[in-house]
């Protein structure tokens, strides 16, 4: 509980004696940046997998004539729409910049550029976290977007080479019962993600005291802390909205 | 000038800081002397506001620095330069923009303003030269430079160094030395440096201080300092062969 009000209040000291606008435009672009496009590369890599897994797995456990093939592509949409791009995604999203975050702000924080900040009255909570949750909240879901286009393609690519799929029953399965909501749940969740991503890795590399060590220390535990606090916020939002 | 008065700070149970009082006062440099684990930079850093005391005031010129509103606090801050014992530059950005920062952040300047005053500040450290280098390309001498560049570049008031010699050769120690006190002279600041190096004391030190277990024992000037009779702050300025030596030198 006490970590709880210790990151609440720390959450508000981002908003209170901050630096001129201007000054958190330039710094958001320069985060989201790092943050989203920086990740591009990896959210790639990871969604074609997932797709393709997903779609190879489904076809494998397919035992029934009875069950008609477009199935596949029902399954891998609503998996990879609903779960595997917002929340694995966000698994993989916590490893790469939940840790460079907290690296970041605990070697500022040792190296006593955080205190120089300080000292010439700079909130430094303020110019340096609030721009990275800023950038992490809006640059996560479109990444989100972009991994359930791949997911999707990966599965077709990975069905239809595969064997296991035609095109058509591929396409037809995507289009069958579509639920939109779906879409917007999944929009909102990666909003949530890609906020408890960047805030607590942020509040973990701030508040780092000691060595390298520590630094280290602190960007394991920021990963980890996001993991669990993802899959916590991945529990409640589908209890709450679905 | 500034003065401190009744500084006190524990952390958990432990003393670091009890009652200590002093007046720094300006164009001089004051110096805040004594062993490791004295309490030296937890009172530079309860002066310059980067750890709150349990108990005491600061006075920045009659300025009560603790129970100041939020403005003025703010405007007494933007007349304090800090140079870390690290440096403390932002590895991101190269030589010249770690000394623009203050700038961008805190001035109203035109950007011609900007470049002409940078250029006029690493010029006084001797470093135009290596303007565009990033932190990570420079000496650790070089690094302090930059931090002393920084730390005047908002015309500053009060010049804060905590341990500015540390990991420094005799040679660039000395350069750094009388850098700090030609710019506090030039300027007319108010500069503080924690020290535990007997060298700079003698060297630069106008006003002493010592610090003994969290207590200030011994003040006066770095003339005095070989006089007193004080046996800790015997047992520290005397440490080492050269000071022994020199003491009995002098008889």
């Amino acid at each position: 509980m006490r970590v709880i009000g210790r990151f609440i209040l720390f959450l508000s000291r981002l908003f209170v004696n901050r630096e001129p606008f201007k000054i958190y435009v330039k710094r958001f672009f320069e985060e989201s940046i790092i943050i989203g496009t920086d990740s591009i590369f990896i959210v790639v890599i990871v969604s074609l997998f997932i797709g393709a897994v997903t779609a190879v797995q489904t076809a494998y456990n397919m035992v029934s004539p009875l069950i008609p093939t477009y199935i596949i592509g029902l399954i891998v949409r609503d998996m990879v729409v609903l779960e595997l791009a917002p929340t694995f995604t966000a698994v993989v999203f916590a490893g790469k910049v939940g840790s460079n975050i907290a690296g970041g702000l605990g070697t500022m924080r040792i190296s006593e550029q955080v205190d120089a900040l300080e000292v010439m009255g700079i909130n430094s909570a303020s110019y340096l976290v609030l721009p990275k949750i800023l950038a992490s909240t809006l640059m996560y879901p479109l990444l989100v977007i972009l991994s359930a286009f791949l997911g999707i393609w990966g599965g077709y690519i990975a069905g239809t080479l595969g064997g296991y799929i035609t095109p058509e029953e591929y396409i037809y399965g995507l289009r069958y019962e579509f639920i939109e909501f779906n879409v917007i749940f999944a929009i909102i969740k990666s909003f949530v993600f890609g906020f408890l991503i960047a805030s607590i890795s942020s509040f973990k590399g701030y508040f780092t005291q000691g060595g390298a060590l520590e630094v280290g220390k602190a960007s394991t535990n920021a990963v980890t802390n996001s993991c669990i606090a993802i899959l916590a916020a991945d529990f409640l939002l589908a209890q709450l909205l679905i | 000038m500034i003065e401190i008065k009744n500084i006190s700070k524990a952390f958990n149970s432990k003393v670091v800081l009890d009652s200590v009082s002093a007046a720094f006062e300006k164009g001089k440099t004051n110096m805040i002397i004594g062993a490791s684990g004295t309490g030296k930079s937890v009172l530079l850093k309860c002066i310059v506001g980067l750890i709150d005391p349990d108990d005491g005031n600061v006075f920045f010129d009659e300025k009560d620095f603790y129970h100041a509103s939020k403005s003025v606090k703010k405007e007494i801050r933007r007349k304090i330069g800090m140079l870390f014992q690290g440096s403390a530059l932002f590895d991101s950005l190269t030589v010249e923009k770690n000394v623009r920062f203050p700038l961008d952040m805190l001035s109203k300047m035109s950007a011609k303003e900007k470049n002409e005053r940078v250029d006029f500040c690493l010029d006084r450290v001797d470093l135009l030269h290596a303007k565009d280098k990033m932190p990570s390309e420079i000496s650790g001498g070089m690094k302090k430079r930059v931090g002393i560049a920084r730390a005047i570049v908002m015309n500053s008031q009060y010049l804060f160094c905590d341990e500015p010699n540390s990991g420094l050769d005799p040679n660039t120690s000395i350069l750094i030395d009388n850098l700090i006190q030609e710019i506090t002279q030039e300027y007319n600041l108010t500069t503080v440096i924690v020290s535990h190096d007997m060298n700079s004391v003698m060297e630069i030190g106008d006003y002493v201080m010592f610090l003994h277990q969290g207590k200030k024992i011994w003040e006066g000037s770095s003339q005095n300092i070989l006089d007193s009779e004080k046996e800790e702050l015997n047992t520290f300025v005397f440490s080492n062969k050269l000071m022994k030596k020199y003491k009995s030198a002098i008889g």
